[in-house]
């Protein structure tokens, strides 16, 4: 076995260190090492972005990235996008429309839909479906999804920022 | 995954030495979209990952009007197609980069990857070689620039030597009155692995094309530069016979194998198709009606 190494980062706006294997990715790292389990493993090969988190405020699937490549960045999973007080509104639209069924894509859904609506407050439905063109969806469909985006766009030009 | 090491140095001689020292067996990390992978699934066997994005050249991204551009190797694709040079005066590289798997690997994903993995299918080599890109290649032996229609060997192979890394790649300031486009096709809008692509730049001289490159990718071993394709454009006007010429000289060229994404007959197709939509938006792009 390799040795252990500690990777300081910024995760969820908190300094965090962590020991890691050499050959762990930052998905395994946040999953196993620092009980950041809110990103999930769907396929492990870039495909699916259940694994989606925001480094250093960029979308990267957490499967192909090295937990030892993240020492001294900014991390940001879905457990860190809701306020103290509240959802955050795309996790409060996805819930309203109903936009999730067993769930294992909602937390890549809802890294990446927030990722888009940072830069782009009002994208068209084409602009949704081809920025979540990274994001798979085995049970509820994407119509219900895009729903949501477009809801949580709303919310968020009216205000109701959390 | 296997047991592996990683490292990250500063500097290319560092990195050199650190590959030259690590044998077969070490490889160079950059976006990591298609290594991490391999290492993870064993198709390669690694035991060393050398990131290379610590190296200043590797993420510089510079344009000189008499030089010509310069693109760090390990520059993530959505630094590259978000530049206004790059989008105003090298679109057919930012066609091809903002298409290159989705918003989550362009965050990652770089040229230097996309070239050195070396994939028939590979979606930015076709516009590096019709754009005359040259990747400048650091080793033991010091520095040398190589053609990127000449960098590709084989599936998975290149022409890179123990030791060897690309640190940037290379493209000349564009000529007045030309210009350069780049398109694949696959089954979905996004998200896949090209069926087949590809490129073709032209540069005009009055109403004659003085100088064209073509290049089609995912139709054979490596991503192909197809001088018959330019020569049947070159020194005449460009017409749709002139077109079909070129077209017709891509699917002879093509040498594409069956698989789950495509046929033979299907892909010689596509290969002529695509060639004669990027060689119509290369000459919109230049400023020509047809
Ligand atoms: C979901 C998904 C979708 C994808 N979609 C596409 C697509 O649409 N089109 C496409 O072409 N590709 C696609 N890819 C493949 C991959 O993203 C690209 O090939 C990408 O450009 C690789 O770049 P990277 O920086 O991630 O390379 P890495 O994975 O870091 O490296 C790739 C290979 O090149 C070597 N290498 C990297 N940089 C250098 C260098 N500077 N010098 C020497 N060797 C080097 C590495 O050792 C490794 O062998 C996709 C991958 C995934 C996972
Ligand atoms: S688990 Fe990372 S992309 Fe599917
Ligand atoms: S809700 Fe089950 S995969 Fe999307």
């Amino acid at each position: 076995m390799s040795d252990r190494v500690m990777v300081s980062a910024r995760i969820n706006g908190e300094s965090t260190d962590f020991l890691a294997d050499e050959r762990d990715s930052l998905l395994e790292a946040l999953r196993e090492r620092i009980g950041l389990t809110g990103a999930k493993e769907g396929c492990n090969n870039g495909n699916c972005g259940a694994c989606a988190v925001m480094l250093d405020g960029r979308l990267v699937n957490s499967c192909c990235v090295l937990a030892l490549e993240v020492e001294d960045a900014e991390i940001v999973t879905v457990e860190g996008i809701a306020a103290e007080d509240g959802l955050h509104p795309v996790q409060q639209a996805f819930l309203e429309e109903a936009a999730l069924q067993c769930g294992i894509c909602t937390p890549g859904f809802i890294v990446a839909s927030k990722a888009l609506l940072d830069i782009n407050p009002d994208p068209s439905e084409h602009e949704i479906r081809f920025w979540l063109a990274g994001n798979l969806c085995r049970c509820t469909g994407y119509d219900k999804i895009i729903r949501a985006v477009q809801r949580a766009g709303e919310m968020m030009r009216n205000g109701s920022h959390a | 995954m296997q047991n592996l090491k990683y490292v990250k140095p500063t500097t290319i001689e560092e990195a050199v030495s650190l590959l030259a020292n690590g044998g077969a067996t070490a490889r160079v990390l950059a976006g990591g979209t298609d290594v991490i992978v391999q290492a993870r699934e064993r198709k390669r066997e690694i035991d060393l990952f050398v990131d290379i994005k610590a190296i200043e050249e590797t993420r510089q991204l510079s344009f000189d009007a008499a030089t010509g551009l310069t693109v760090g190797a390990a520059l993530p694709c959505y630094i590259i197609y978000n530049d206004e040079t790059v989008k105003s005066l090298y679109p057919a590289l930012a066609d091809a980069t903002c298409i290159i798997g989705g918003v989550a690997i362009q965050g990652r994903a770089s040229l230097g990857g996309n070239l050195c993995n070396s994939s028939p299918a590979a979606d930015s080599i076709p516009a590096m070689i019709v754009l005359a890109g040259e990747a400048r290649v650091a080793g033991p032996n010091g520095r040398r620039s190589v053609p990127v229609d000449q960098f590709c060997t084989g599936p998975g192979r290149n022409v890179l030597a123990p030791g060897e890394f690309v640190v940037s790649i290379h493209f000349p300031a564009p000529a007045a009155n030309s210009g350069a486009a780049w398109e694949r096709f696959i089954p979905r809008n996004e998200m896949d692995i090209a069926v087949a692509n590809a490129a073709s730049a032209l540069r005009f001289e009055g109403d004659t094309v003085a100088a064209a490159r073509v290049a089609i990718g995912a139709v054979a071993p490596t991503p192909l530069m197809l001088a018959a394709a330019a020569e049947a454009l070159t020194g005449r006007p460009l017409t749709n016979e002139t077109i079909a010429a070129a077209a017709t000289a891509a699917s002879a060229a093509a040498q594409p194998i069956d698989d789950m994404r495509g046929s033979v007959r299907q892909r010689r197709h596509l290969a002529s198709v695509l060639v004669e939509r990027t060689l119509r938006e290369a000459a919109r792009r230049a400023g020509r009606q047809l």
